[in-house]
């Protein structure tokens, strides 16, 4: 799988590491509700579809990337910075 | 005053190895009496943390992904968003970088003693290492002056191309050892000269 990195250009997947799902939303810090808390750490989609996720270029510029990647395909279709996305949850 | 030591101590073995019946296609030296600083820019002064590395060394370099220049001994290049390396044989460089980079603007880091930079040159040279890095290695994807941050082997190396055929590796000081003993294997069979 060949990832095109924003800065570095593209590069093989073994400069990446995978960081996780980039759709899941932090519940408020305040909450004590065990079942959202729950959710938020342990329950994953795995959608066999399109799928938005973090990587780090570790092997490489070091930069947070937000990647959007077919499951099912590995087709890359969006590769961005993750501090210039709005939409890569709220980690 | 103490004594810089090379990292590859015994390794290094001055003279012709590996097959040379065909001439010797790479030539490896080590550059020494170098000083080697990272400069971090924030966010929002990359443009002016640029200008003040080209008033401190002479070397202009645009704020383009890998965007590097070399001036004889002196070079800079950038590695990632912000963040370039800056090399030069004078020995207040990191002072002069000091002098110019108020912490305001960006952060340094003298990697001195903390890097060793392996020159690698010769017609062969794009063929040896490609045996070792996932690039592209050729003029038009990896243009003289600019610079890549990759793995080798899961080690981080910074690389820039110096001329058609030379470029300089920077790995870290504790691996370079290893990595000069790979690069010679690496390199026997188009036959190397260490100099």
């Amino acid at each position: 799988m060949i990832i095109k990195c924003p800065y570095c250009g593209p590069r093989d997947v073994i400069e990446f590491t995978y960081q996780g799902d980039a759709t899941r939303k932090r519940p408020d810090p305040s909450s004590t509700d065990q079942n959202l808390w729950n959710a938020y750490i342990y329950d994953r989609s795995n959608p066999a579809k399109s799928h938005r996720e973090f990587w780090l270029h570790t092997g490489g510029c070091r930069q947070h990337l937000v990647v959007t990647r077919d499951m099912s395909t590995h087709s890359i279709s969006s590769v961005g910075f993750a501090r210039d996305s709005k939409h890569a949850g709220d980690q | 005053m103490v004594d810089l030591q090379s990292p590859l101590g015994v390794t290094f073995i001055p003279g012709d190895h590996g097959n040379a019946a065909g001439g010797v296609g790479i030539t490896l030296h080590e550059r020494t009496n170098i000083s080697l600083i990272q400069v971090t820019a924030w966010n929002n002064t990359i443009p002016t943390v640029l200008t003040a590395i080209g008033s401190a060394t002479g070397v202009i370099v645009q704020n383009k992904p890998g965007h590097g220049r070399v001036a004889g001994e002196k070079s800079v290049f950038g590695f990632a968003p912000g963040r370039f390396m800056v090399t030069g044989a004078t020995p207040d460089l990191e002072q002069r970088l000091r002098a110019a980079i108020s912490t305001d603007l960006g952060t340094i880091v003298a990697l001195t003693h903390g890097r060793t930079v392996i020159r690698i040159s010769g017609s062969r040279v794009e063929w040896v290492l490609a045996k070792l890095f996932a690039l592209d290695f050729s003029e038009h994807a990896f243009p003289v002056g600019t610079g890549r941050a990759t793995l080798h082997h899961d080690i981080h190396t910074l690389i820039q191309r110096i001329d058609e055929n030379s470029f300089d590796l920077y790995v870290f000081r504790s691996f370079a050892r290893s990595f000069w003993l790979t690069l010679g294997h690496a390199a026997e069979e188009v036959g190397y000269r260490v100099e």
